[in-house]
């Protein structure tokens, strides 16, 4: 049990940029590889060659989760295709030990002109099961996949997102592995089916040594119990803690400041500042619970105009979490005409979850609902935590509680 | 509880000692049969469901052809050689076994360029592909070989009893189709010229075959004719089909012993290269 079932020590890839180049060193491997003297070229790169995955290296038990996180292009999915045995790599070695399963490509294989039903059968022989095997499930694959009467129209007629149901239910409920492999496929239907999957993908992880990609951080936080980024192919950080993974991913992403509206606003100077400071060389960071202030100066052009001002504090994918509504002294909404403005506000605890975050500042003309400036992604600034929560946002309450009675119920259930 | 399987990648070749390999061949070709019928059937159906036509796909092409012949020889503007059989059902016969030759030739690149978005993402064994290719090649086969059997009766040819090696001929024509497919596949998977040329080189072959004339009976024609390895293939099955004595017995034997060894040694490429070809098909 306590044996890895995934080793991988040091394995790299090389990709060509050059598709000629690319199909002549392929016709080259080959003609090496039945030679029986491949070795990739003791780790030289031949011209236009890159590598798309560099000495990567991990050991994975059974109910671990390592999620591989990165930007497009750092060698994630490349690296599930090594662990799948699609392709070799140029470097290293892989083992792994008891049946692998991929949830990677979702109908692949899938004939258009077939029926569903047919083609249940079809992948499910390409994921090495027998008509009776399949015979047993293909109940519960056409109740799972809520494909109800068009299980027998051909896949042809198929909306995109039945498709892809389908072919979720048909992997999911197939493969039983020691090792699975899940390549962005959470992603799949509308949001309650994307939960049903997110389920039933939990039920698998719990009995298999997994390795998850992904791009979204929050399936990564609730599934991983390791996290590995990556960066051009490349481990940036390999932690047992996924919040500080998903931190030091967060901490890749290049922030950028985006300025829409008329122009005759202009924000600029906006900081945020705490007592607390981790001290960032490049962003700040804060612990969760610090104190923070906020202060940006507003130019305003627009003559005679009543303008007001909103913050918003927006998470990486530029939702907003917070909006703050600021106040004047007398408690009406405050409102500025054309001038030069210093703001400086008292934000208080922050109770956001550990990420990365920045402000939206919008200006606008109160009378013709015009906006004068909004800057996006200004004061980008990371929120540290030691414990991974749930929530976007966390907030400590003390509570009253009185112990009523013994329950009825075995709650062990 | 049994122990694990355990699978290691390393970036060295994955050729083995030949033993070790033959093995894990035949273990992966037992363990591909059942996809290998499902995506035939697959296919197959797929293929007629589509087509208004149905299975006369099947046969028109070579029977257009022996239409086209049967007019160039009776108008004169090609005289072909003395034949034993009537001169349509030989021309027919011909280009119906070139046909069956030239699917199983196909099919391995075919098989393999339709399920590049599979293979790049799924792990089954590549084995299956093959088969599947073969078993889509001899149920097209079978079609053929009935009309050939309607057409026989309709020309009054009296098959011998040699009649029951003719399934053995057939089986060399998919033999000799595959092996020649799976040879031409791991650099046709890589360079589309593979499958460009190739209709242009099997057309030159098929007039150095017997195949809409019979073997010439001297000059340069004759050596081409008898150095080409598919003359004594494409000229036994006919033979055994229509009840003639079979003109190239042994070279025939030779032929397909041949074929057996280079099947092993093709097909132990083929799996050597799929990872490599993965890797450039999808990059």
């Amino acid at each position: 049990m306590s044996e890895p079932l995934v080793k991988v020590e040091g394995v790299s890839k090389k990709f060509c940029r050059s598709l000629r180049k690319s199909l002549w060193y392929g016709a080259q491997d080959l003609g090496r590889e039945i030679i029986g003297n491949r070795s990739g070229d003791r780790g030289k790169l031949r011209p236009d060659e890159f590598w798309a995955v560099k000495d990567i290296g991990f050991e994975l038990k059974r109910g671990e989760c390592l999620g591989l996180i990165g930007h497009n292009g750092a060698g994630k999915t490349t690296m599930l295709r090594m662990l799948n045995g699609l392709i070799k790599p140029d470097q290293g070695r892989i083992e792994m030990r008891g049946r692998v399963g991929a949830l990677i490509a979702l109908g692949a294989g899938f004939n258009t002109i077939l029926t569903g039903r047919e083609n249940i059968y079809v992948n499910g022989s390409v994921l090495g099961l027998t008509k009776k095997e399949v015979d047993k499930k293909v109940d519960e694959i056409i109740e799972f996949s809520e494909i109800g009467d068009f299980i027998d129209s051909p896949v042809q007629s198929y909306s995109s997102g039945m498709v892809v149901r389908l072919g979720f239910a048909v992997a999911a409920i197939l493969i039983r592995p020691d090792i699975l492999l899940l390549d962005e496929v959470l992603a799949v239907g509308d949001i309650r089916f994307a939960i049903k999957c997110l389920n039933a993908v939990r039920a698998m992880t719990n009995d298999a040594a997994v390795v998850f990609v992904s791009h979204n951080m929050h399936f990564v936080s609730s599934f991983c119990s390791r996290v590995m980024v990556m960066r051009h192919g490349v481990p940036m950080i390999d932690s047992e803690n996924p919040s500080e993974g998903i931190l030091n991913y967060y901490s890749l992403i290049q922030n950028q400041a985006q300025q829409s509206g008329t122009g005759e606003a202009w924000v600029h100077d906006a900081t945020i500042f705490s007592s607390g400071d981790l001290q960032d060389e490049v962003e700040p960071t804060f612990q969760q619970g610090a104190e923070i202030s906020i202060s940006f100066k507003v130019d305003v052009a627009r003559p005679d105009t009543k303008a007001s001002v909103l913050v918003y504090i927006a998470d990486v994918a530029m939702s907003p979490i917070y909006c703050i509504q600021m106040d004047d002294a007398g408690n009406r909404p405050l409102q500025i005409t054309d001038g030069s403005y210093e703001f400086s506000l008292d934000f208080g605890r922050v109770e956001l979850s550990s990420g990365k975050y920045s402000l939206t500042v919008v200006v606008k003309d109160d009378a013709t609902h015009e906006i004068l400036s909004r800057m996006q992604g200004i004061a980008p600034f990371k929120v540290f935590s030691d414990t991974l929560h749930w929530g976007k946002v966390t907030r400590t309450v003390q509570a009253s509680v009185k112990r009523t009675g013994h329950t009825a119920r075995d709650v062990s259930q | 509880m049994t122990e694990p399987h355990v699978t290691i990648y390393t970036s060295d070749s994955s050729r083995t000692t030949s033993a070790k390999m033959i093995r894990a061949m035949f273990t992966d070709l037992l363990a591909s049969r059942e996809l290998a019928w499902r995506l035939a059937v697959r296919d197959i159906r797929a293929q007629y469901l589509q087509a208004f036509f149905g299975i006369l796909w099947a046969f028109i092409l070579p029977l257009a052809n022996t239409l086209a012949w049967v007019f160039l020889n009776s108008s004169g503007i090609v005289s072909v050689g003395e034949t034993t059989l009537p001169y349509p059902f030989y021309v027919f016969t011909g280009t119906m076994f070139w046909a069956i030759f030239m699917d199983a030739l196909n099919a391995p690149l075919q098989q393999v360029n339709a399920a590049r978005s599979m293979l790049g993402k799924l792990n089954f064994p590549r084995e299956a592909l093959v088969v599947s290719g073969v078993y889509q090649t001899i149920f097209n086969a079978l079609i053929k070989v009935g009309l050939l059997f309607i057409v026989m009766f309709f020309v009054g040819v009296k098959p011998g009893v040699s009649l029951i090696y003719f399934p053995l001929g057939l089986a060399s024509l998919v033999l000799v189709g595959t092996v020649l497919g799976l040879m031409i596949t791991p650099i046709g998977v890589l360079y589309t010229d593979v499958g460009r040329g190739l209709p242009l080189l099997m057309q030159f072959l098929m007039y150095i075959t017997p195949v809409v004339f019979p073997m010439p009976e001297a000059g340069m024609a004759r050596l081409l004719f008898s150095f080409n390895p598919l003359t004594p293939v494409v000229s036994t099955v006919r033979d055994w089909f229509s009840g003639q004595p079979p003109e190239f017995l042994l070279p025939f034997i030779l032929v397909n012993l041949f074929a057996v060894v280079l099947l092993l040694l093709c097909w132990g490429i083929y799996r050597l290269a799929m990872p490599i070809l993965i890797e450039r098909m999808s990059a």
